[in-house]
């Protein structure tokens, strides 16, 4: 089908686009990379009054360090960083997860603050800002305020922003030496959202035990589920098989996984047990091998 | 009805001028206003990749995005792979050579996408070639013959060195 009518702006600047969605209120819907909402357009399950694309926004379009964290504007492209050097040799795990983002056509126009805001229950960057205790830094008319990745979710396709507030920056921490990390995901086809997917970051002390571990495992509930239980199970740990089998069981059991048309709970807490197993083993051998 | 926009982009090296209600697709305005009927629409929702287009270099779905979001880019569709004088693009020729369509319909965006896949990976392994098609799907099946003439284009990249 095709898009139903609606006025259409364009702004240049993230205080234009402010003002607008200001004026517009619940009338409008931002544009950013339009690999989610141009779909629902069409569809005609969206149909907003108005659409304010921010893809002429350039001050929204970055990567960059600052103070031990990576931060990517919000609509910086998939496709961006997925080829950039800078996020290759401080945040691999974010290229192993956009690898997983849809396809490279996607990714041309997909955007790291897009899929955030989105909040697809499924898709890959919220599981990697839930695991990396990331922030999100959206904007309004009264300024800047940042929201940790805990308080951001709020339900499927639900997120802390309010209305008439643009998500501008997206951070995460860079990894720390003596880490592994690994993102495992399972699909029916490649490029589509994940049935289960888990994002695990491990940092290592000079004796080879495990002095921080972040797990965080998405699709298997409404939001992306962090698990501390699972962390502290493997945090000062030397990551034996038995460890990473018993935290792999353990993560399953946190899960409260719903069945639809995909898969059943029964599935995906199965697919939980096995990709956070990979994920861990994965990790583990690397963050040694960089010992 | 929101009012048209004046538009003008470059497409296959073609300054194009036009007008466009912001809800109109790009895919529609490069088939329905100017004519360039080579690119197809499957699905109209992102899935099947036979509407794939360059923009500004990079593949893309052109169902996924409005024409007035192509206002001053540069813009290539199947038409442009042929020089002006018919003689087929290396990729379109390997296709041919490999027999990788069988209805066509699919053949436009994987045309497109697998330019894009050699341009950031010009040596391509199988496995990469079978992830980077996996962007846009053939419907007859016919994907062995795709791949083998992806590989082909690769193959002579990897002699070429």
């Amino acid at each position: 089908m095709k898009p139903p009518a609606f006025d259409y702006h364009d702004p240049r600047t993230i205080d234009d686009a402010i003002a607008l969605l200001v004026r517009h209120g619940g009338e409008a819907q931002l544009l950013a990379g339009g690999q989610s909402l141009v779909p629902m357009l069409n569809f005609r399950l969206a149909a907003p009054a108005v659409l304010i694309d921010l893809n002429r926004i350039p001050d929204l379009a970055y990567i960059k360090e600052d103070r031990g964290q990576l931060c990517f504007g919000a609509m910086t492209r998939q496709r961006q960083v997925e080829f950039s050097p800078l996020v290759a040799h401080r945040l691999p795990l974010m290229i192993e997860a956009t690898r997983l983002a849809g396809h490279l056509p996607t990714r041309t126009r997909g955007t790291v603050g897009g899929s955030i805001a989105h909040a697809d229950p499924a898709a890959e960057y919220p599981a990697i800002v839930t695991a990396l205790e990331g922030e999100m830094v959206v904007q309004g008319a009264a300024g800047k305020r940042v929201i940790k990745a805990a308080d951001f979710f709020r339900g499927a396709f639900t997120t802390a922003i309010d209305p008439g507030e643009i998500l501008v920056e997206i951070r995460m921490p860079v990894t720390p030496d003596h880490s592994g990390w690994a993102f495992e995901e399972f699909s029916r086809r490649h490029g589509d959202f994940a049935i289960v997917e888990t994002a695990v970051m491990l940092t290592f002390d000079a004796n080879r035990r495990c002095r921080a571990a972040r797990v965080a495992v998405s699709g298997a509930g409404a939001i992306p589920l962090r698990m501390p239980a699972v962390e502290r199970m493997i945090e000062d740990s030397d990551l034996s098989e038995k460890i990473i089998v018993e935290a792999s069981a353990q993560a399953a059991e946190l899960i409260d996984p719903a069945t639809d048309l995909h898969a059943s709970a029964g599935y995906r807490r199965h697919l939980t047990r096995v990709l956070v197993r990979r994920a861990l083993t994965r990790a583990a051998a690397q963050a040694r091998g960089r010992n | 009805m929101a009012e048209p926009r004046k538009i003008s982009f470059t497409i296959n090296g073609m300054v194009r001028d036009g007008q466009a209600e912001p809800r109109r697709l790009l895919a529609d305005f490069i088939r329905d206003d100017l004519g360039l009927t080579g690119t197809h629409i499957g699905c109209e929702h992102g899935v099947c990749g036979a509407c794939t287009i360059l923009f500004n270099g990079a593949a893309v779905r052109s169902c996924l995005m409005l024409a007035v979001q192509a206002e001053g880019a540069d813009l290539r569709t199947v038409e442009g792979l042929a020089s002006a004088d018919g003689q087929l693009d290396r990729l379109q020729q390997a296709f041919r050579d490999h027999h990788a369509l069988q209805c066509g319909f699919c053949t436009p965006g994987m045309l497109m996408a697998a330019w894009d896949l050699l341009r950031v990976n010009p040596t391509p392994t199988e496995d990469e070639i079978r992830t980077g098609l996996s962007a846009v799907l053939c419907r007859c099946t016919g994907y062995q013959g795709i791949v083998e003439a992806v590989k082909a284009v690769a193959g002579q990249r990897h002699a070429a060195r």
